[in-house]
């Protein structure tokens, strides 16, 4: 839902600003003021449809109350209350706490990777492949991971990663290590790995398109004040890739967030994550305590959002 | 700082853009180098500078040739045609970078930066972003970054090319008062034959990546040595003599109607064009070579009022012998 809101508020946002001066319009100016809102309608209507009015569904679901078989549409903070139950008590981190915990630190570590993978390969695809037609295939190439679907692409990772999977095979073969090197799958680094590998390609898109927009004479003026290539890259390449760098990590961090599937399959149903307290919730038919746990998500990821646009004037940016 | 080029060679693949030029400006010189896009004056600029490999020759800045040195190793400084500011830095900042590289310190830096401003009489918008800045303001700027390292030798790559008319006469102006003040040696890539000659102390006609003339103005502009240079620099019709010798002659030299001399030939009317001062005619005169000569003659605005032509009407047209400069082919 949140990345629904993502691509939604830009357009929002677009909508023109019409003068203020409402006493003085003459026709044509209202005629024009209209034509704006028309034109703005079909996206705001997606927006509502899509974004709003789930969300809204969302909030009043969270506030009614459940027993084993049904709904009742009544208000109560009880679902939150349970979300942060046990959370008063100093002495020991509840569950809520523990989860969150469990999820931001994927979040951080799959953040750093597909940073530095996303900017690094960027980087090699804006400014050192000289071609356009390469530059192209080479995107391309990105994406091809893209062809099959998400759990594919991490189920393929278990015969790789298992006990007796192919990594463990080839270092044993190869004298390496004696016994096969446990923790390798349904693990955090399997976690993490099926992450970085799923959504480097939301770093790399986003950076990719703010380097391309790097003037490459900019490069050169630099070169000319004498900068070596390490200062050029941080005093002219990463403050001007900084808005890609921002929306690629928006993307990440929301996907990584509302996770569940990756967390499951490549933690062996073994670790928690928000995600997957909201789909064990729903499975169960718990819908308000669900919506209440979702509500509470959206809300942490929102707050993770603002700090990082605090960070980077996106609107001033783009 | 003397510049000289020593067979200064640029490939790329087959095409040669830069073909073994040899050129020595002197220190303190107002060096622009003129000629048609494609003719390799910008090529040869990044080179100076050590923005562009060199295929073969030699660069020598001052006392030594500076093979593969970088730009700061050189004492050369660029500046770009589109100014290359920054966006991200506010102009103090963009003044400041080159030293920020060098390791100055933060208040060191920012005072000579804005020094640097002063002299370019910009320090009041030191805090302003370069999209926030006009053209001209944005090459005041480039200027001031470009000269606060204390270069030796200042490139300018089409410097002027992105200002209005009115703007490029007086950045123009002001880029002389500071070569002069600064005296460094100026290079100054052209493709406009007013501004080298308004400019430079020399000028330098460049055509398909080889020198034509090297010399100051006004000999470029009184004895152009080749056709090339004679029809760049404009101001000139170039007429082959019946012995298949090219002559260069100076339309405000040339001499219609009664005036014009027992060399006269026949020639018809095609345009006239007043131009305050003075007023411009193009002729078409048959009998110069095998087709239809293009001409045209400058006449005093005075002059012309005494006797008016009439497009299509065919006048007697010559010229002043001592007018006329041979070009070598």
């Amino acid at each position: 839902m949140t990345d629904t809101a993502l691509s939604a508020m830009p357009a929002a946002a677009n909508i023109p600003a019409a003068p203020a001066s409402a006493a003085s319009l003459t026709a044509k100016t209202r005629r024009r003021r209209a034509l704006a809102y028309l034109q703005a309608l079909p996206m705001a209507l997606v927006f509502l449809v899509f974004f709003v009015v789930p969300l809204a569904l969302t909030v009043i679901v969270s506030f009614w109350a459940y027993n084993e078989y049904e709904i009742i549409p009544a208000f109560t903070v009880r679902n939150y209350l349970d979300v942060f139950e046990g959370c008063l008590d100093t002495a020991d981190v509840c569950t809520t706490v523990r989860t969150y915990l469990s999820t931001l630190k994927f979040c951080v570590l799959t953040w750093i990777c597909t940073l530095l993978i996303g900017f690094t390969v960027a980087y090699f695809v804006a400014f050192h492949v000289r071609s356009r037609t390469v530059q192209m295939a080479l995107f391309l190439l990105c994406t091809i991971p893209f062809w099959t679907s998400n759990v594919i692409r991490m189920i393929s990772w278990i015969p790789l990663l298992g006990r007796n999977g192919l990594v463990n095979d080839t270092l044993m073969g190869m004298g390496i290590i004696r016994t096969p090197i446990e923790g390798l799958l349904y693990s955090d680094f399997s976690v993490v790995l099926a992450f970085v590998h799923l959504n480097t390609v939301f770093m790399i898109v986003p950076i990719f398109n703010s380097m391309a927009r790097i003037d490459r004479s900019l490069i050169e003026a630099a070169h000319d004040c004498g900068a070596t290539g390490w200062q050029t890259l941080w005093n002219v390449v990463v403050p001007l890739a900084k808005p890609g760098i921002a929306i690629g990590s928006i993307f990440v961090v929301t996907l990584v967030m509302g996770d569940f599937v990756t967390v499951g399959v490549m933690g062996g149903q073994q670790i928690a994550s928000v995600g997957k307290v909201i789909q064990v919730q729903m499975s169960a038919l718990q819908l308000p305590a669900a919506a209440a746990n979702a509500v509470v998500l959206l809300g942490a990821v929102m707050l993770m959002i603002v700090a990082m646009t605090r960070l980077i004037d996106l609107r001033k940016e783009l | 700082m003397d510049v000289e080029l020593i067979r200064l060679t640029k490939r790329y693949g087959h095409t040669t853009a830069v073909d073994g030029i040899d050129l020595k400006v002197r220190s303190g010189a107002y060096c622009c180098l003129l000629g048609p896009s494609g003719c390799g004056k910008t090529t040869t600029l990044r080179m100076i500078g050590g923005h562009e490999t060199v295929s073969s020759g030699d660069v020598v800045i001052g006392p030594r040739a500076v093979g593969d040195a970088t730009p700061a190793e050189r004492g050369t400084a660029m500046m770009f045609q589109s100014y290359a500011l920054f966006p991200h830095l506010d102009c103090r900042d963009n003044v400041a970078f080159s030293l920020k590289m060098r390791g100055l310190p933060k208040a060191e830096r920012r005072a000579k930066a804005l020094a640097m401003l002063d002299l370019v009489q910009m320090r009041h918008l030191a805090e302003r972003l370069p999209a926030q800045l006009s053209g001209g303001q944005q090459q005041r700027v480039a200027l001031a970054r470009a000269l606060v390292t204390g270069p030796k030798v200042l490139l300018l790559d089409e410097p002027l090319s992105a200002l209005d008319p009115f703007l490029r006469v007086r950045m123009r102006t002001e880029l002389k008062r500071l070569q002069a003040e600064l005296g460094l040696t100026f290079i100054h890539v052209t493709h406009s034959q007013e501004e080298a000659m308004a400019l430079s102390d020399l000028v330098v006609v460049m055509n398909g990546g080889r020198i034509e003339q090297a010399a100051d103005p006004r000999t470029v502009f009184e004895r152009p040595a080749t056709a090339f240079v004679a029809r760049f620099i404009g101001g000139h019709n170039v007429i082959r003599l019946p012995d298949a010798t090219e002559v260069a002659v100076r339309a405000d030299r040339m001499r219609v109607g009664l005036e014009a001399g027992p060399e006269a030939v026949p020639a018809r009317v095609v345009s006239v064009e007043y131009q305050g001062a003075s007023v411009h005619v193009g002729f078409e005169a048959e009998g110069l070579g095998e087709a239809a000569t293009a001409l045209t003659a400058v006449i005093d605005d005075r002059a012309y009022a005494g006797h008016p032509l009439a497009l299509g009407q065919t006048v007697p047209l010559g010229w002043d012998a001592d007018a006329a400069h041979r070009l070598s082919a």
